[in-house]
């Protein structure tokens, strides 16, 4: 249960950052941290205790093993998050091109 | 098996691969080539719509058989309500595309444009197809990022600021959703949204209900942008360049947020009471601050923007007015009058924002602002844009002869015939500020003295912005037949009993 408990402190974690940093490569990262936590709230549910990995083997009837499916859509998550990351990341140089800044204080075109 | 389902996913996916590579070898290609593709779609799901009828149709991805009756599978299914949605992409996406044409010769990369478009719409038809969480929360995903890239479009200051506040609150909300797809995976050990419903059914912990339906809600919600997770919306919707902001209002929040959430809370979910007084409420809070909101505005796109919200609301309202009912377990003839009333809602939606978008990207055009004070006396040397943005202003107001006004009724009637009084009060009051704000957008864009600078001679725009244009005012006025019973049976009564009865819904994919 603690494993469990810690991931969700690292989506707080990730979740604190991203409302209170002023920094916008700080926001993506926060967000990074965020996705992680799920990441690894994925890979944790997948687990049975004493299991092996999914690889059937008929000689062995008894044997238990770990649940594939959530790694497999683990796999897809990351890669949809290295393309969101990616995207931020290209947006953030392009704002820090046309303010010269990383402030998200001073990046406030847009109101009411 | 329907060969369709496989091929409005497909189609636009390898289209997008295609702008890329042919649209560097041959100029010019690519904006004509998605307006076939669209124009190819639109006739595909419509040929879903009328094949489909009341019946339903699974796809099995990868043709895995289910296993002791226990799907394997990655099943995508086509019904009524999924149809539905499927004509409204296309569509929108497809009057949009023939806009772009002559629309995008002001910005530069036009190849990437149409190769981000066709990638939203398929992320649009996936979402709306899949019958499977963690596949919805894959093709929601291809389209948003796609979304994020188009409304960073412009790269200037505005742009850029919108596109980071809508990547950040929808990363967000991307991670709320998988947390609760995880969540659900955990307790039930099955993706496929019929059998979740199963296993939801036989039984489970209260208390870790209701937050999975809170991750979800709120995730959705976010996409959605229902009142308290708006705050996107009005930058993203309005610095988007104009055709992906009549995408976006007009069919983007319905498909991945609207659609989904209707979806996974009628078809998923069993429907518990608490749950739906919330939704039904803030349905209510978004119809009416969001009205609230847009009077204020200036900027005709944000103006165009709040109203995307406040009328959402509208379409919130009444399928949570229907789910109050259905979980109380009394007068489902009403329950399902307010459901059909909100599909209903969602589909003119579609058509008069989508105009409305199309006609400020049409001003926007022209006289290169989007700022009321700077406009006026439009309508002599603009009469088509003048018209049909006239058509759409008196259509989301709810004026008579025009689709907005049936839709609101039937709302309204619902609510009324539920006795939910309150409700019917707030919805005719919404629909009159609407109007009020809309008769100062026309007074101020169309009617008032030229304040604008005679440097250049003002004209209509090309032809084919009118032509979308025209075909969307068209639909403002057809789509209102669609109040006659015999055909609001044919094609909204097949969604709604999809959504009713969610136990046919389940057996019938199950069965297959």
């Amino acid at each position: 249960m603690i494993t469990y408990l810690l991931c969700f402190i690292l989506f707080l974690t990730g979740l604190y950052g991203v409302i209170t940093r002023r920094n916008l490569i700080k926001i993506a990262i926060s967000l990074s941290i965020m996705e992680v936590s799920i990441f690894l709230f994925f890979a944790l549910i997948g687990y049975v205790e004493g299991g092996k990995a999914p690889i059937v083997s008929p000689a062995e009837p008894d044997q238990l093993y770990v649940d594939p499916l959530p790694q497999a859509m683990v796999l897809t998550a990351i890669v949809i998050g290295l393309a969101t990351t990616s995207l931020l990341m290209a947006v953030i140089i392009r704002i820090y091109k046309k303010y010269k800044t990383f402030d998200i204080r001073e990046i406030r075109n847009l109101r009411g | 098996m329907n060969p369709v389902i496989p091929i409005l996913v497909i189609v636009p996916l390898a289209s997008a691969f295609l702008t890329m590579v042919l649209g560097r070898l041959i100029r010019n290609l690519p904006k004509y080539f998605t307006s076939v593709v669209m124009l190819f779609l639109v006739i595909a799901s419509f040929y879903a719509l009328i094949k489909t009828g009341t019946g339903l149709s699974v796809y099995k991805v990868g043709g895995w058989e289910p296993i002791n009756n226990i799907p394997v599978g990655i099943y995508m299914v086509l019904d009524g309500y999924s149809a539905i949605m499927l004509c409204i992409i296309s569509t929108i996406g497809f009057l949009s595309a023939v806009y772009s044409i002559s629309y995008i010769n002001r910005y530069t990369g036009e190849n990437y444009f149409y190769a981000l478009f066709c990638l939203m719409v398929a992320g649009m038809n996936g979402v709306v197809l899949s019958g499977d969480l963690f596949n919805i929360f894959v093709f929601l995903e291809i389209s948003v990022i796609s979304s994020y890239a188009l409304v960073a479009f412009g790269v200037e200051k505005n742009e850029l600021e919108a596109s980071f506040k809508y990547q950040v609150l929808g990363a967000i909300a991307s991670f709320l959703i998988l947390f609760g797809i995880g969540l659900i995976y955990w307790k039930t050990k099955t993706l496929n949204l019929a059998d979740i419903r199963e296993t939801f059914k036989a039984g489970y912990d209260k208390t870790y209900y209701i937050f999975v339906q809170l991750l979800i809600l709120s995730g959705f919600g976010l996409k959605a942008a229902i009142m308290p997770f708006h705050a996107w919306l009005p930058d993203a919707h309005s610095s988007a360049p104009s055709p992906i902001s009549a995408m976006l209002s007009g069919v983007f929040i319905k498909a991945v947020g609207i659609y989904v959430t209707i979806r996974l809370f009628f078809n998923m979910f069993v429907i518990s009471e608490h749950v739906a007084i919330l939704i039904t409420s803030l349905g209510m809070l978004s119809m009416v601050l969001g009205v609230f909101l847009a009077i204020g505005q200036w900027d005709i796109k944000r103006l165009l923007a709040y109203h995307s919200i406040s009328q959402m609301g509208y379409v919130i309202l009444a399928a949570g007015a229907g789910m109050i009912l259905i979980s109380r377990g009394e007068k489902p003839e009403i329950a399902a009058l307010a459901i059909a009333g909100g599909l209903y809602h969602l589909i003119n939606h579609a058509a008069f924002k989508g105009l409305l978008f199309l006609n400020a990207g049409a001003i926007e055009y022209t006289l290169g602002t989007r700022n009321l004070k700077e406009m006026g006396g439009l309508s002599a040397h603009m009469p088509v844009t003048s018209a049909t943005s006239f058509i759409a202003s008196m259509s989301i107001s709810g004026i008579p002869p025009f689709n907005g006004f049936f839709s609101k009724l039937i709302i309204i009637i619902a609510c009324v015939q539920a006795r939910f009084y309150l409700l019917a009060i707030l919805a005719v009051i919404v629909s009159i500020v609407t109007l009020a704000s809309f008769l100062k957008l026309q007074r101020y864009a169309f009617y008032n003295k030229t304040r604008h600078k005679e440097d250049h001679p003002i004209r209509e725009v090309p032809r084919p912005m009118l032509f979308s244009m025209i075909i969307l005012g068209i639909l403002c006025f057809l789509l209102s037949l669609l109040a006659f019973p015999s055909l609001r049976e044919s094609i909204l009564q097949p969604a709604v009993d999809i959504l009713m009865n969610a136990d046919t819904y389940r057996s019938k994919i199950i069965g297959m």
